[in-house]
């Protein structure tokens, strides 16, 4: 890849870079806002964010959702995949996409069972 | 590309049948993004078994903020996840140092694309070494506990400000015969590991003695504290103690579920793994930049390529630090 090829707008074209250096500075100031944001949140844990949404905590959920932001800008960004073909982009990220939550769904749904049959009193837990 | 001065070992081999090239992309990078997908869906195996564990324990999971509370040179000081934040900010600050590396590979500056690399294996050797400052600090433990017939961790509280006390605060001791067996006391297969520093039964009268101490079961209320009990239900509570446990190893310890400490073993072990195969290969290329090897094949891709690499590990942690540190 020559130089001068990559695409230096990142949030839908809100922002555009000069330079691929500049770039990198920029995702690099957007991560670390977003870490400063879940360490912030983890260490004050606000209350009104202890509500529960599909068995988990709502703080939680904004853990994951924060985590998905973070590696989606790691992989554009800096893995430069924002200047691959669609065809290559499609064939990495959509195996993931597709297999990991099934992953998850399966082993989630098999645990959440597992825990309600031990609960119901079959184990003596505590002794 | 710019006008190549030899052509690269991939260029004349590998990808052959004409000018276009299947997904407009290098083999080896493109070979390297696969890698990272079944890599990718390695980690989230192991990840997503954490998960299945979390869930299947959930009521007496341990809470991952009292559990790595240690910063360096702050000695006693409850200072949870600051460190892996640092450890994260290391981690994301080398990968950016990598990414200037491609960039300058990409401008052929050799000096600039060696500088970045260098500053990004010390970033990669400093976390790896933070890293192992946690396993240790892990291993250790803290305050100790003790392990009942059913296998569950029992710790204990001061009544007054429901904060942690060590077994040393108030076990007694009690004059004993046992010591630790040595190779040297008997037949030369028979040893054992390092005793705790107190038995149970010091424990236990300790605990007896002082009625300012409570005990705390790993089972989570409402709100997601762990559960204390009261004076009386601790005093019942101790009856079935059989195991002081300090620290933690693969079969049992003191922050709670033994599993926790599987996990944290397996996966940040594996991870680390990762970071320090990383760092061998930044260093590999590091030394092929500065004899010049990429100068003369004209063109740095080895440096994208291995950037692919270090991003990846440094992608992973950033979930192994959601799951982990934060959820």
């Amino acid at each position: 890849m020559s130089v001068g090829e990559h695409k230096l707008e990142i949030f839908r074209g809100l922002i555009k870079f000069k330079s691929n250096e500049q770039k990198i500075w920029g995702v690099l100031i957007f991560l670390s806002i977003v870490t400063i944001i879940e360490v912030a949140l983890g260490i004050i844990k606000p209350d009104f964010l202890s509500a529960y949404f599909m068995r988990m905590k709502l703080l939680n959920w904004i853990f994951i959702i924060l985590t998905i932001i973070k590696a989606y800008y790691i992989t554009w960004d800096f893995m430069h995949m924002r200047d691959e073909t669609s065809s290559l982009k499609n064939s990495v990220v959509l195996p993931l996409v597709i297999l990991i939550p099934y992953l998850v769904f399966i082993l989630f749904l098999e645990a959440d069972y597992i825990f309600d049959v031990m609960f119901e009193g079959f184990v003596s837990w505590n002794f | 590309m710019a006008v190549s001065v030899s052509k690269s070992y991939e260029e004349v081999n590998v990808w052959e049948g004409g000018d276009q090239k299947p997904l407009n992309s290098g083999y080896g990078k493109l070979m390297m993004w696969f890698f990272i997908v079944s890599d990718a869906l390695t980690f989230s195996g192991f990840l997503v078994s954490y998960g299945f564990s979390r869930f299947k324990y959930i009521d007496s999971w341990p809470i991952a903020d009292e559990v790595f509370t240690h910063f360096p040179f702050l000695h006693g000081v409850d200072a949870p996840m600051y460190y892996v934040a640092l450890m994260t900010f290391i981690l994301i600050f080398s990968s950016v140092t990598m990414v200037l590396a491609v960039d300058a590979g990409h401008h052929m500056n050799k000096s600039k694309t060696a500088f970045y690399m260098f500053l990004t294996i010390i970033g990669g050797a400093v976390f790896v070494g933070s890293q192992a400052w946690e396993w240790k600090n892990f291993i250790k433990g803290e305050y100790g506990a003790v392990e009942t017939r059913g296998g569950q961790i029992l710790q204990f509280l001061s009544a007054e400000d429901k904060k942690r006390v060590s077994l040393s605060d108030f076990a007694i001791g009690i004059p004993s015969e046992r010591s630790t067996q040595e190779k040297s006391d008997g037949i030369w297969f028979q040893t054992e590991k390092s005793l705790p520093k107190f038995s149970i039964e010091e424990v236990k009268e300790g605990f007896k003695a002082n009625s300012d101490i409570l005990i705390r079961i790993q089972k989570i209320d409402e709100s997601g504290n762990k559960i204390i009990l009261n004076r009386d239900e601790s005093l019942r509570k101790i009856d079935s103690a059989i195991l002081v446990v300090e620290g933690a190893n693969l079969v049992r310890n003191e922050y709670g579920n033994p599993l926790f400490a599987d996990f944290f073993f397996f996966i940040t072990g594996f991870h680390g793994f990762h970071v320090f195969s990383g760092v061998v290969l930044n260093i590999i290329i590091f030394f092929n930049i500065i004899i010049g090897t990429y100068e003369r094949r004209g063109h740095y891709d080895m440096v994208e390529k291995v950037g692919l690499y270090w991003h990846f590990v440094d992608l992973v942690w950033v979930f192994v630090f959601t799951f982990f540190y934060l959820v």
